[in-house]
Order: C-alpha cells, then sequence, then structure tokens
C-alpha cells in the first residue's frame, strides 16, 4: 500500500502538470484571437487577387500562362505541407499527414513520383524520410511572405522546368475554434473559377509585355494561397492547442480528486490502525 | 460631381485602402500611370515608389513596394507587395530552403527544446496517471 507521503507528492507534481496545460491553455487563447485578426486581415488580397487571377483566366488574353494549361501526362506531382512548428495541439498535424499521405499513395499507385516541400517543424520531421526538397521551419506565430517565397520558388521553378507536373497544397482549413480539417487543394494547374463571367471578347493592355506581367501575377497568386495557409495554420494550431489543453487540465483535475480520495483512505485506515493498537495495548495491560 | 472609380489596396497582411476615388497615379514599372475612370483594361506591374490617389477630400499617397495593378472599368485593385522584391533575392531565398532540406537529411537537426521538454514532462506524469489509477484500483 502506498504511504501517504507518497501519494502528496503525487497530487504535488499533478499540480503542477496542471499548471503548465492552464498557462499554455491561456496563452494560445490568446494567441488564437491575434491569429484570426491576422487571418481577416489577409482575406482581402485573397479575395482581391482571386478575382484579378479569375478575370486573366476568363478573359482571352494573348498570352497563355503555363499555371493555366494542364498537362496530359503526369509523370511527377510535388505536395507543399503547411504544419505547425510545435506539438501538443491535439490531432491536428496527424490528421493533417494522414491526408496527404493518402493523396500521395494515390498517386504512387499510379506509379507517379512525389516530390515534397513543408512549412514548419513537425512536416519536416514526418516527411524526412521520403526526402525533402525543401523545407522552412521556425516562421513563429506571425509567418511572413518574406520567408515564405524561397521555398514556394523551388517548386514553382520545379514546375516550369517540367520537373513536376502538378502542385498540392495541404493545409488545415479553420472551420470554427472547435473544428479544423485538413484539405489537399491542387495549385497548378489553376483550377478555374467559372464566379466571374466575362463572356465578351476583351483583352488587357500591357506594361511592361504580357508575359512578365502575367508571371508576375500568378506567381503572386501562388504565393497568397500558401500564405493564406499559412496564416490560418496558426489559428488552427492556436485553437487545437486551447481544446487539448483544456482537456489536459480537466484530466488533471480529475486526477487530482481521485487522488485526493486515495490519501484520504490511507490516513484514515493508518488512525483506525492506530486506535485500535492502542485499545488492544490498553486492554492487554 | 467629378467621375469617381472604386480603388482597392491591399497587401498580402492587411487591406491599405478601399474607397471612392476620382483619380490615381501609379508607380508603373516602365514609368507613372494615371488612371482616370473608365479607363480601359489595364494590367501593370508597379515598381517600389508612392501610389497617389485623389479622394473627394483632396491628393492622398501612400507608399507601396511594389506589386501588381489591375484596372478594370468600374474599379482599380492594388495588389501590393509585403516587401520589396528582387529576382536574384528570390533565388538566393531558393537556393536557402532546398539547403536547409539538404542539411536536415544530413542530420543537423535544430529541434525546439522548450516544447520537446514540456512534452517529455507531459508524458512522464501521464505515465504517474496511469500507475495510480491501477493502485487504486488494485485497493
Amino acid at each position: 500500500m502506498a504511504s501517504t507521503k507518497e501519494i502528496k507528492t503525487q497530487i504535488g507534481s499533478v499540480k503542477n502538470t496542471r499548471k503548465i496545460t492552464k498557462a499554455m491553455e491561456m496563452v494560445a487563447a490568446s494567441k488564437m484571437r491575434r491569429a484570426k485578426e491576422r487571418m481577416a486581415a489577409s482575406r482581402p488580397y485573397a479575395t482581391k487577387m482571386q478575382q484579378v487571377v479569375s478575370h486573366v483566366a476568363n478573359g482571352h488574353l494573348e498570352y497563355q500562362h503555363p499555371y493555366t494549361q494542364e498537362r496530359e501526362d503526369v509523370k511527377r506531382v510535388g505536395y507543399i505541407i503547411v504544419s505547425t512548428d510545435r506539438g501538443l495541439c491535439g490531432g491536428l498535424n496527424t490528421n493533417l499527414f494522414k491526408a496527404a499521405l493518402k493523396s500521395m499513395a494515390e498517386w504512387r499507385e499510379k506509379d507517379v513520383e512525389v516530390d515534397i516541400a513543408v512549412f514548419g517543424g513537425k512536416a519536416a520531421s514526418a516527411f524526412r524520410r521520403y526526402g525533402l526538397v525543401a523545407e522552412k521551419t521556425g516562421m513563429g506565430d506571425k509567418p511572413e511572405l518574406s520567408d515564405m517565397v524561397g521555398t514556394i520558388k523551388v517548386m514553382l521553378d520545379a514546375y516550369e522546368e517540367g520537373r513536376i507536373d502538378r502542385l498540392f497544397l495541404v493545409e488545415n482549413q479553420f472551420i470554427s475554434s472547435l473544428t479544423q480539417t485538413p484539405r489537399v487543394q491542387q495549385l497548378i494547374p489553376i483550377v478555374a473559377s467559372d464566379e466571374e463571367e466575362i463572356k465578351h471578347h476583351w483583352d488587357y493592355l500591357y506594361e511592361p509585355e504580357s508575359k512578365e506581367v502575367i508571371d508576375a501575377l500568378m506567381q503572386r497568386y501562388i504565393e497568397s494561397l500558401i500564405y493564406q495557409a499559412a496564416v490560418e495554420n496558426v489559428g488552427c494550431e492556436m485553437s487545437a492547442r486551447m481544446v487539448a489543453m483544456k482537456s489536459a487540465s480537466d484530466n488533471a483535475g480529475n486526477l487530482i480528486d481521485d487522488l485526493q480520495l486515495v490519501y484520504n483512505k490511507v490516513r484514515q485506515a493508518a488512525i483506525t490502525q492506530e486506535i485500535s493498537e492502542i485499545v488492544g495495548g490498553a486492554a492487554a495491560v | 460631381m467629378a467621375m469617381t472609380i472604386h480603388l482597392d489596396v491591399v497587401s498580402a497582411e492587411e487591406e491599405l485602402f478601399s474607397g471612392t476615388v476620382e483619380e490615381v497615379i501609379a508607380p508603373g514599372i516602365e514609368g507613372d500611370i494615371g488612371i482616370l475612370p473608365r479607363h480601359s483594361p489595364l494590367i501593370s506591374q508597379l515598381r517600389p515608389g508612392e501610389l497617389k490617389y485623389k479622394t473627394s477630400e483632396g491628393m492622398e499617397s501612400m507608399f507601396v513596394s511594389g506589386g501588381v495593378l489591375e484596372v478594370q472599368p468600374h474599379m482599380i485593385t492594388v495588389l501590393s507587395d509585403t516587401a520589396i522584391r528582387a529576382g536574384d533575392l528570390d533565388e538566393q531565398a531558393a537556393t536557402d530552403a532546398r539547403q536547409r532540406a539538404e542539411d536536415a537529411l544530413a542530420g543537423k537537426d535544430p529541434e525546439d527544446m522548450d516544447y520537446a521538454k514540456l512534452q517529455i514532462e507531459l508524458e512522464a506524469a501521464k505515465a504517474q496517471f496511469e500507475m495510480f489509477q491501477r493502485i487504486s484500483k488494485a485497493r
């Protein structure tokens, strides 16, 4: 039987753990608020970018960008995975990686090879054994586009040089503070959206050449999608961590209650035993 | 009243301006471009510089660090970059990203110590928890 002292130490250590999880919960909650603000702030750009690109896709332009052209023969595909840098956020990363692996397995079945680029330490360590072509970790809670362009460029170059024929983005979608779902999205070739139809024949005036402008635009479009994913991922990370830490704190509370009961029982048993020993001893005298 | 056109200036990190203007002067890559309402569709790259626009309150201006300008007859969109971009800088960043992946494969692995430590502590606490549950059940 465990002694009262042992149980006391145990209660103390669980209390310490609860302190940590409580603190992490609160930190995550406040960071989530800021992450949500950033998500809202970056949305206008994404919407506007989408609009411009759909104008470009629906217009009758003299120059067709390679990103809008479907390639018949797919030999190799690229994946960009956006994950968190840190753990302790429930099943967020695990679910994301499962979705990524499932999608990759479908390509591998068709004898298509896969190139992977990652953002975030967790994806980097999970996919390292498959061989990464580019990675960026330690972006913190405020992802900046300037930190991300390098890795994105590696994949875009690979597409332009024909080393990959398709590019996918694997990201977490922020649905609510309680729900985040992984999503695999095709980046290139760009899936045309028919939201805004401008049917009559028109073309832009270009400055400088049409190729240069459209190239710059397309590059920014892809970057904006990935940046948006990174910003959203921080929101997902924080809310997932908040939920995970909340349940950890709750569990610690239950555990302390249980241990307290055991402690009381053991203490009571000791007292009872002592009394019966004294009574027994007195009777013997 | 003068003719007006809707102007949106956005960057990846925030919305910089949204409203009705009478005239826009943008720093196009080949020189400043003045745009009045009902301009024909135009798409242009921007160089880092001053973007001027005329609202009902007069001329205002802001700095944009390059980007793309799109003009449709009824609206103007400026997709501003968040940082000044240059081809060779991007190239450098791409090389760095590749290098990091190679370093990581070679086994140089900078892990986040604090979280890793916390995770171990939590695991330990969990193991203790399970052990004590077993003890209290066995009693």
